[in-house]
């Protein structure tokens, strides 16, 4: 909190003076356009704007979308929504070690988070120390989530739902990369702060690691002193694409309070996969599947489940690439997300049926770039979704429009 | 493509969008939703209750348990329909009206989950029991709003015109918190129940307040001794939303009959001859009520709401009340067919969902039903047929 504060503030007070600078002296930095850029590299990989030979760089981009969704013949009409404005500030305060934040408004002001504020230490290429707020490496899209590198207008629902992206804890740890010739290969380690019993205890009724974000007291003390462990290994070629492997685990009870013993530790896993791939037609295809185990007592409720997993494939196709509305090399793209969750996977007792508690989507949809770092969506969306027990599905789908960029 | 076909398919869009939106269910297909001639205000009241009985979740932070069945009263009621044995209550500790001998031990229900870092109860050892199936909370307002005159009519504990059936009410003692309706009948002291398997609960604020206390481990005002620690506790729900849940029950409506087609018809005169209306009386009227959407209306439960002998098969040895524990309440037929989709694509049917099928539930009849189950058997395969098509359509 006092960071973000100290951020807000820095801002404001930034304001005048760059209202006085000449603007041509802002310049973009460059970006790394080499095929080997790995999603952990994403945090660093976005525009920044850097004032003359000052050290610190800004960024941010933004995204804001027109919706209108029906669920079985009811809707809520038409909703405008400002999904997020997330504003970076990254410094090098050496050749070898350098800062970077992320701070994030979430529909409006409902959620204000810092996403990511940490100092990377370089001591070799294989060998780097992260410390501060720092993105669990589950999965990509929690590390690689910026909005406008997406074509769709809702995060994947695995991603959300699942996974909590974006996750991201107090902790340390370990990152490092090795080329050779065409592969790269990347390795991620942290510990950080975890859960907490909300994941089996929430307004959702059902298991759900997101509800652990609510803890506002994450960023200041573990919930139960035991550290969260996430670890990612990733390999990209550069005709082939990249592939991770990921976990993250810990324990999500309170066992222990003033030395007195309150439950057995209770832990919780996952395991995640990805993979994106651009083949020779120009498609670019990206996936991610998840499974999450979760040590639910017995003696609980079959509502939370002990197993859940789902993931998501995207299909994006360039169909076009020239100047439309006198941007010139602007690219139109028909793309198609498929996603699947299961927050229950297991049978009942009372009856050896299969818990559902699982949705179907698909969403296929169109998206322009007018350049790099802008894009403007239009999805069309159709879920099912079936309840626990496996009553007929409810039906939602509708229109979203909007846009995402960088500035 | 050029710039007018593109805004011109933006406007489309937008005017257009809810053609590509999945359409409603037709009325007859849901059991959720109001009786028709609300007011304003009743509308927002109905609305306040819609979203505490289906979107409220009870979790160790807001009052949930310790001890518990589940974790909401939508988990019971999917789509304010029947229940699944996932949430299937068990009751225990009463083989007479003598009064239940394990309250002690956690009687009369047992509160099979825990949160963490508690342990559930069992069934005492030698304590009878019988699980109940959460019944539809569909047009549970009518019934409320039924008349003591009305039920009484078809009383006849000793069989006085022969057919073999003796509807006897369910006499209880009511709760300190409970008024008597208006132009109630008692009978030494004692009103007829009519709700519940055994018509052991008199209306919808006793269902409501025992239900959030014995299967969420909620107290309120109306029910303060929790069920763990038997202590009292302070309300963990407000009487503003047990009373706002109240009225959303009492102002559900009551399942539409979805065709009548002629082998339905036919169905349902089967349904007639063969003697199953003794007990599933197809009509009642409300009396007076304060909301007038309920008042004095004519409806369709297919049930006498008194307490019937149905035979050693479905004597569990337990009940509830003045009932014996081989006497069942009728249970309301209508809204039958769609209970497939709150029980997930299946029947759970009779008071603990051992029946699968309707044909089952209606073999599993006996004690006064005994002829009428006879009458069934002799039917034809198309004859059956015909009454199980009625039956799902109600």
């Amino acid at each position: 909190m006092k960071i973000s504060l100290l951020i807000v503030v820095t801002l404001v007070m930034c304001s005048p003076t760059t209202a006085q600078v000449d603007s041509t002296l802002f310049k973009r930095t460059q970006q790394d356009t080499s095929k080997l850029l790995l999603n952990m590299d994403a945090v660093y990989n976005r525009p920044f704007l850097s004032v003359s030979k000052l050290p610190v760089a800004v960024g941010g981009y933004v995204e804001a979308n027109w919706q209108h969704l029906g669920t079985d013949g009811v809707s809520e009409g038409h909703q405008f929504q400002m999904k997020r404005l997330t504003l970076f500030i990254a410094s090098t305060i050496s050749r070898r070690i350098k800062f970077l934040s992320e701070l994030e408004f979430e529909d409006g002001t409902k959620e204000i988070n810092i996403e990511f504020a940490s100092i990377d230490f370089e001591f070799h290429p294989l060998l780097n120390f992260r410390g501060g707020i720092v993105m669990n490496p589950i999965g990509a899209f929690n590390q690689n989530h910026d909005g406008p590198k997406w074509e769709f207008i809702d995060r994947p629902i695995s991603a959300t739902q699942l996974l909590p992206a974006t996750w991201s804890n107090v902790g340390f740890g370990l990152y490092g990369k090795l080329y050779k010739n065409n592969w790269v290969y990347a390795y991620e380690t942290y510990l950080t702060n975890g859960f907490d019993d909300q994941i089996i205890s929430n307004s959702e009724n059902k298991t759900f690691l997101p509800a652990s974000k609510l803890n506002q007291d994450r960023f200041e003390e573990s919930f139960n002193g035991v550290p969260l462990l996430t670890a990612k290994v990733a390999i990209r070629n550069k005709k082939f694409g990249e592939v991770g492997l990921s976990y993250m685990g810990g324990v999500y009870n309170k066992f222990l309070e003033d030395g007195l013993v309150l439950d057995e530790k209770r832990r919780h896993r996952t395991w995640a996969i990805d993979f994106n791939t651009i083949l020779p037609s120009g498609t670019y295809m990206t996936t991610e599947w998840t499974v999450t185990r979760v040590d639910v007592p017995s003696t609980y409720i079959q509502q939370y489940g002990n197993k859940q997993w789902g993931g998501f494939f995207d299909v994006v196709q360039p169909v076009l690439r020239k100047n439309i509305f006198g941007f010139e090399r602007s690219v139109l793209n028909a793309v198609c997300r498929f996603e699947y969750v299961d927050w229950n996977a297991g049978d009942f007792i009372e009856t050896g049926d299969n818990i559902r508690e699982d949705i179907v989507s698909v969403v296929p949809g169109i998206s322009w770039r007018p350049n790099a770092q802008t894009v403007i969506r239009l999805n069309y969306r159709y879920n099912w979704q079936t309840d626990l027990l496996g009553n007929p599905p409810s039906k939602t789908s509708g229109f979203q429009f909007g846009f995402s960029s960088y500035f | 493509m050029n710039r007018k076909t593109i805004f011109a398919g933006l406007i489309i869009l937008v005017v257009a969008c809810e053609e590509f939106q999945p359409k409603a269910p037709q009325a007859f297909e849901l059991l959720d939703g109001p009786v028709s001639g609300l007011t304003e205000a009743e509308n927002l009241q109905f609305l306040r209750g819609d979203v505490a009985f289906n979107d409220e979740v009870f979790t160790a932070a807001n009052g949930l348990g310790p001890l518990f069945v589940a974790t909401s009263c939508g988990s019971c009621h999917p789509g304010d329909g029947k229940g699944h044995p996932f949430t299937t209550l068990t009751r225990f500790g009463q083989i007479d009206e003598s009064g239940n001998q394990y309250l002690n031990l956690g009687g009369p229900q047992l509160q099979h989950r825990a949160v963490p870092g508690f342990t559930p109860e069992d069934i005492p050892p030698n304590a009878t029991f019988s699980r109940f199936t959460p019944p539809a909370n569909t047009g549970l307002g009518f019934i409320d709003a039924a008349s003591d005159t009305e039920i009484l009519t078809w009383i006849d504990p000793d069989d006085t015109d022969g057919d073999g059936i003796s509807g006897v009410p369910n006499w209880i003692n009511l709760k300190e918190y409970v008024k008597e309706r208006p132009n109630s009948v008692p009978q030494n002291g004692r009103y007829i129940g009519r709700f519940g398997k055994k018509a052991a609960t008199y209306d919808l604020l006793q269902q409501t307040a025992t239900a959030y206390n014995q299967d969420i481990g909620i107290t309120s005002s109306f029910e303060s001794v929790d069920t763990h620690s038997g202590l009292v506790l302070d309300p963990e729900v407000s009487n503003q939303t047990i009373n706002d849940v109240v009225f959303y029950l009492k102002t559900l409506k009551a399942p539409e009959p979805r065709s009548e087609s002629n082998s339905i018809l036919e169905g349902k005169q089967l349904f007639n001859t063969i003697g199953c209306s003794k007990c599933h009386r197809p009509e009642m009227k409300t009396g007076n009520s304060p909301i007038a959407a309920i008042d004095n209306k004519v409806f369709y439960p297919y049930s006498d709401l008194l307490l019937h002998d149905m035979g050693p098969a479905l004597d569990d040895g337990y009940t509830e009340g003045s009932a014996k524990s081989y006497e069942w309440r009728t249970p309301p037929l209508w809204g039958l067919g769609l209970s497939k989709n709150s029980q997930g694509g299946q029947y759970f049917l009779m008071h603990d969902g051992r029946a699968r099928s309707i044909d089952e539930a209606i073999l599993l009849h006996g004690g006064e039903a005994n002829q009428i189950r006879n009458n069934y058997q002799v039917l034809t395969a198309d004859e059956k047929t015909k009454l199980i098509q009625f039956l799902e359509s109600l």
